[in-house]
């Protein structure tokens, strides 16, 4: 009974961090049809850049181990602006009824950090150093331990996910999304800038992506060549939450999460196939996903 | 009075069919006149390349005429050079009979998969198809038969002089590339060919004008499949030992795209050319690993967005080249004026 208590929590735990990889896919496929292949590398990216920040913050103020915590907000506004930039200059240009040319370009990108970080970072897997924050745990009764970090990740991608569902359904930027998602046409008719809007969910896209890297990076240790199995796994979150909804992708990183801890319980060669295999049922039995909103 | 006429040819195709075949004749005595130092490795070469063009140009047919765009074809590629493998090692099949019959095998994989992919549109579409390509990477590294993730070699030419094996494989390689062009070029050219095209420029007009959309779309998966199955077993008929993660690697098709891309998306010459100049281009920059693979991945985000119609495109718009003509011109014939 413990036994099964500890994996359905850890796995929901693991589902947090899920979640936080998918919101931005979701985000994107959601306001402008655009898969993001690159999803993945561009989560590393952001580990990677803390990485080489934090390094550079110790080599230049070696006492002060809060001060990366205080400029991680700078950080997110800087992901922001480089997502608006890469959707105005880049991403708008490819945007079609036809899916090849923003896969082409998503997909080069894939390539091209990927590539990069080895060049620059090597292929040596590393961490972001938290003070012992990754190893804290917290001894709940009925001898379950938690990790402090996972649980706090979960709480970051439940506060994320009710914020930007907050934000469709009450901002005006949100109703904003909501109309170029729904009909473009009738949308620039109303007078809306598709072309902006898109850079606005891009760039949101980009905070949340960062955030995701940053909180991997801490977690666990992260190489350049995770970015495809992070992209699947966000991706596969965000197919069995259902298109469209921000809970429904909570829902579906929480049980792929799950899934994926009861295959390693059994045999940690199979964890991640298993994963896939229900992935693949849930596609075959129920294709448009937990709780879907919008149609393709 | 005028009649109208369907022409399917142009000027240009009836001679570059006799420079292809002079061509092909060139290729296929290479083991005769290719001088002894060097023809070992211009014949590995030759069947590497092949083996890029068959995939590339399956990769053509399934995302360039039937708009699916896939990322996860490297599933058939590792699963045809499993399957060959597994013929020849443990059923004593002739290897170079179990590469044929991979493809087949490859082809059938496809169908019970298809229910699975169908399943998704579009960009969802393509990164479904690269997590059921993991699930075949990760189900043959559990295999241990097949020597799980270490992987395992092709013993079954144990007393087939070396000699032997590379000409027999030579030739093996070029007549799947010309099977596999010819296939693509008949297809495109039959009636299905021409629905194909129909359901790539419009699906919803095309089924209002009766075209059975899910069974054609069905048929290109499974014609992808099979070349790309081929391609697989023909790679590791030559390379004799394989590992899951190469195999399955991501980067089969990142060069397909590649090539596809580069050449001309669409167009049967699109991948023959961009296989040439992917050739190329990895004899002369390969060694610069990571570098290189930024600089093709660069090159493919640019001419996407600036160069769509690739090379090929480019000159077929330009001088209106066409050496595989698919399409159906009207044209006037001018006999009953006067």
């Amino acid at each position: 009974m413990d036994l099964l208590l500890q994996t359905l929590l850890q796995g929901a735990l693991l589902g947090g961090l899920y979640c936080l990889f998918a919101l931005g896919l979701s985000l994107m496929y959601g306001v402008m049809r655009l898969t993001n292949t690159a999803q993945g590398d561009f989560i590393l990216l952001g580990s990677f850049t803390a990485i080489a920040l934090i390094a550079g913050l110790k080599i230049l103020a070696p006492e002060n181990i809060w001060l990366p915590l205080l400029l991680s907000p700078l950080l997110l506004i800087v992901a922001f602006g480089f997502g608006f930039v890469l959707q105005r200059q880049v991403l708008n240009k490819v945007l079609g009824k036809d899916p090849l040319p923003s896969l082409v370009v998503t997909f080069g990108l894939s390539i091209v950090i990927q590539n990069l970080l080895l060049e620059v970072f090597s292929a040596d897997p590393r961490s972001i150093e938290s003070a012992g924050l990754n190893t804290a745990s917290l001894q709940l009764p009925g001898g379950v331990t938690l990790g402090v970090l996972p649980v706090l990740i979960l709480f970051l991608a439940i506060t994320t996910t009710s914020g930007l569902q907050w934000m469709f359904n009450h901002t005006a930027l949100g109703r904003g999304f909501r109309a170029v998602s729904d009909d473009l046409e009738i949308a620039q008719l109303m007078g809306l800038n598709a072309k902006r809007l898109y850079a606005y969910a891009t760039g949101i896209a980009f905070m949340l992506i960062t955030m995701a890297g940053v909180l991997q990076g801490i977690r666990t240790t992260v190489s350049p060549s995770d970015g495809p199995m992070l992209l699947l796994f966000a991706f596969e979150s965000v197919i069995i939450g259902g298109m469209g909804s921000f809970w429904g992708t909570l829902a579906g990183a929480l049980l792929l999460g799950i899934t994926q801890q009861i295959g390693f319980r059994f045999d940690p060669g199979w964890g991640i196939w298993f994963g896939h295999i229900v992935f693949l049922l849930l596609l075959l039995v129920r294709p448009q996903g937990l709780f879907p909103k919008t149609v393709g | 009075m005028d009649t109208l006429k369907v022409s399917r040819s142009n000027a240009a195709s009836r001679p570059a069919l006799i420079v292809a075949i002079l061509l092909v004749t060139v290729a296929a005595s290479i083991p005769i006149w290719a001088p002894e130092d060097v023809r070992s490795a211009w014949m590995r070469e030759f069947v590497e390349i092949a083996c890029y063009l068959v995939f590339a140009l399956m990769w053509n047919l399934l995302a360039g005429y039937g708009g699916m765009v896939s990322i996860g074809q490297q599933a058939y590629f590792g699963f045809g050079g499993y399957v060959m493998l597994m013929l020849s090692n443990f059923l004593g099949v002739n290897p170079f009979l179990s590469v044929l019959l991979s493809a087949l095998c490859t082809a059938a994989m496809s169908i019970p998969v298809s229910l699975v992919a169908f399943r998704l549109q579009g960009g969802y579409f393509a990164v479904g198809t690269w997590v059921i390509a993991e699930v075949f990477r990760l189900s043959f590294a559990n295999l241990a038969f097949v020597g799980g993730g270490s992987g395992t070699s092709l013993t079954a030419f144990a007393g087939i002089s070396k000699a032997m094996r590379e000409q027999t494989t030579f030739w093996l390689a070029l007549a799947c590339m010309v099977f596999s062009i010819a296939l693509v070029y008949i297809f495109l050219r039959s009636k299905r060919g021409l629905a194909l095209m129909a359901i790539r420029d419009n699906e919803v007009a095309a089924e209002s004008q009766g075209i059975a959309v899910q069974k054609t779309k069905l048929a290109v998966y499974v014609v992808a499949s099979l070349g790309a199955g081929l391609a697989g077993g023909l790679y590791y008929l030559s390379n004799l030992r394989i590992t899951p993660d190469a195999a399955f690697s991501v980067n089969w098709t990142a060069f397909a795209i590649f090539m596809v891309v580069i050449g001309g998306i669409g167009r049967i010459e699109g991948p023959i050319v961009g296989a040439l100049i992917f050739w190329i281009l990895n004899k002369f920059f390969s060694d610069y690993g990571s570098w290189y693979l930024m600089g093709l991945g660069s090159l493919a985000i640019v001419i996407t967005i600036y160069f769509k119609q690739g090379l090929w495109g480019y000159a077929q718009q330009k001088w209106g080249w066409s050496l595989f003509p698919t399409q159906r011109r009207l044209k006037e014939s001018i006999k009953g004026k006067s």
